[in-house]
């Protein structure tokens, strides 16, 4: 498992998709926060985290795409499967490298929060010593883990569609296509009318528990609905394999 | 070492592997021989644990591969039909993965210096397996397989789209792994199985149809009893002469000629050497015989042979490994020799009726 992991993560900068990723990472986050909280003379970084999560639509496709897809193109899959390591470790490498990566590149994007800070500094140095000037800790803090367990979701729905086809290309057309209806169904879930359909699409989204996190607050049922998710995906992952072996 | 029972796979209604059981010894060499979409790959598959069976056993170092799927693969080295490489990688980053993908614990620089001895790759180490030509591709592939010193290597048709000379490297590389090495190797080439394995194991429509020795089909190869004869003669008196004599029981002069001899084909009657006594009536006869020479049933006729016939009437050979030694050569002859005076007729049958209008 670990040699598929290392495996991977030195894939991603073999070719240029991992440099694609984190660039477009890093720009975009850096682009958001500017115009979230600098331009709007705010410190509430709620806003940047909740646009974050829609720029995973396209990067999160990026990371995932080739994972099982070019295994299987390159009929390299037939070396992992025959080789004495379960088809769970090989899923389980493959995801943590994907999520290494991630993970990677949301701290580092918190380099942005700096200048945030520097002008906290300044501002505070001015105004009375008894008033907190600046960005919330513990806001920062809940959104990071929200964006990362959303993230982990997204990457393992990334990584079942992944394996279920040959072709790259579509796998990130269809993951992009997943991710947005996740994302999209708790933004229009308020103008629907039926309580049932709503409580149900609730239960879809991915979004309305991330409002929680954002408050600063940890909230335990959403950490476990993010880790299931990300469990049932990587579940169906191993099940694909199994089936293709014994069908 | 291996041991494969009954074994089947189907792929919907499709039947891949129809009930084929054959046990291999350590350290024998074992050619797995068929036609394109005979199996071959399938049964490769399962043995190696890509894919499952749909019923039967397999057995490695009295492992099952249900049980212990990991246990197996480690005893296994593994080259499919397509080399599993990583383009990006170089040959030495690709190696090291394989090394730490298998788990090994042998010394690692010392254990992939000398399986790139054996391969013959040091001089493409560092070089990106992209650029590489196929035959070091494939030498990758061997190495990749041989990597962990498995006691088990199985070679899914080693020499597709390699050169001559490279096909002949690594037969001989095959052959020397086998030293210390199970090797089964699957191919459709009759001379690739001749040249390198101890036994032929040959599978059509996914059945076992012959598993001999390949001495034994060899010794039939050779033991034809058909001679092609220049003699220096009146044909037509030459014609009736051999046609007379008992031990021949096949005579036909053939068009070609060479300078004043004409040429036969003749063939022998069953167990009768009749060179000798041939040889002392010409030159009786005062016709000068200036040439003979034996036609040797080519492993294409053999194989041909048994593939039609099992293919029309389906009468499957199943020969323990004892019944296999203990049958004679004459006996495997016979058994040869009627399937393919059956195919000859029937070829003769379909080319008749263009004989009569040309």
């Amino acid at each position: 498992m670990f040699a598929i992991y290392k495996k991977e993560l030195r894939a991603y900068f073999i070719s240029p998709v991992g440099y694609v990723y984190t660039g477009i990472f890093l720009a975009a986050a850096a682009l958001i926060c500017a115009y979230t909280t600098i331009q709007q003379a705010s410190y509430n970084t709620t806003s940047y985290f909740q646009y974050m999560i829609f720029t995973f639509i396209i990067l999160i496709p990026l990371l995932t795409m080739r994972l099982f897809s070019e295994e299987r193109k390159m009929r390299t899959e037939q070396l992992l499967l025959t080789a004495p390591v379960s088809i769970t470790g090989m899923v389980f490498g493959k995801y943590l490298a994907a999520l290494t990566l991630f993970v990677s590149t949301v701290l580092v994007s918190c380099i942005n929060f700096f200048p945030l800070l520097s002008y906290a500094i300044a501002e505070q140095s001015t105004a009375s010593q008894s008033v907190h000037v600046g960005p919330e800790g513990g806001q920062i803090i809940g959104c990071l883990i929200g964006i990362i367990l959303i993230g982990a979701c997204f990457i393992a729905v990334g990584l079942f569609i992944s394996s279920l086809t040959e072709n790259q290309l579509s796998a990130a057309v269809i993951t992009v296509g997943a991710i947005a209806v996740m994302l999209l169904v708790g933004v229009f879930n308020d103008y629907i009318g039926s309580a049932f359909i709503r409580t149900v699409l609730d239960w879809i989204s991915v979004m309305s528990r991330f409002d929680r996190f954002a408050y600063g607050l940890f909230d335990f049922s959403a950490l476990l609905y993010y880790l299931s998710i990300s469990g049932v995906f990587l579940f169906l992952t191993v099940r694909v394999y199994e089936k293709r072996r014994w069908g | 070492m291996i041991k494969i029972e009954h074994l089947v796979k189907n792929y919907g209604a499709n039947c891949a592997v129809d009930d084929v059981s054959f046990e291999i010894a350590k350290g024998e060499i074992v050619g797995f021989l068929g036609p394109n979409g005979a199996g071959k790959s399938t049964t490769m598959n399962i043995l190696t644990g890509y894919l499952s069976s749909t019923a039967g056993r397999v057995t490695v170092d009295g492992i099952n591969v249900l049980d212990d799927p990991l246990a197996v693969k480690r005893r296994i080295g593994y080259l499919p039909e397509q080399p599993p490489l990583y383009p990006d990688m170089t040959v030495e980053e690709y190696l090291i993965f394989v090394y730490n993908l298998k788990g090994c614990t042998l010394n690692r620089t010392k254990h992939l210096e000398e399986i790139c001895d054996v391969v013959k790759i040091k001089d493409v180490y560092k070089r990106v397996i992209r650029n590489l030509s196929k035959g070091y591709r494939q030498r990758v592939g061997i190495a990749q397989a041989l990597v962990g010193n498995p006691p088990v290597i199985v070679f899914d048709e080693p020499t597709v789209g390699l050169d001559p000379k490279q096909i002949i490297e690594i037969r001989n590389l095959i052959r020397t792994l086998g030293k210390d090495h199970t090797v089964i190797l699957s191919t459709h080439i009759l001379q690739e199985v001749q040249a390198v394995c101890d036994r032929i194991i040959i599978i059509n429509k996914g059945k076992i149809v012959a598993d001999e020795l390949t001495e034994n089909i060899n010794r039939v190869a050779d033991g034809s009893r058909r001679y092609r004869i220049k003699i220096c003669g009146p044909q037509r008196e030459v014609l009736n002469m051999l046609n007379d004599r008992s031990d021949i029981s096949y005579v036909e002069a053939l068009p070609a000629r060479d300078g004043d001899a004409y040429i036969y084909m003749v063939e022998s009657a069953p167990n009768i050497d009749m060179r000798k006594s041939l040889f002392y009536t010409l030159s009786q006869k005062g016709w000068p015989l200036v040439g003979m020479e034996a036609l040797g049933m080519s492993l294409e006729d053999i194989f041909i042979s048994i593939v039609d016939r099992t293919g029309d009437d389906a009468r499957v050979r199943k020969a323990t490994k004892t019944q296999r030694s203990k049958r004679s050569a004459v006996d495997l002859e016979k058994d040869l020799a009627a399937s393919i005076i059956d195919a000859t007729a029937e070829a003769q049958k379909s080319i008749a009726p263009y004989d009569g209008e040309d």
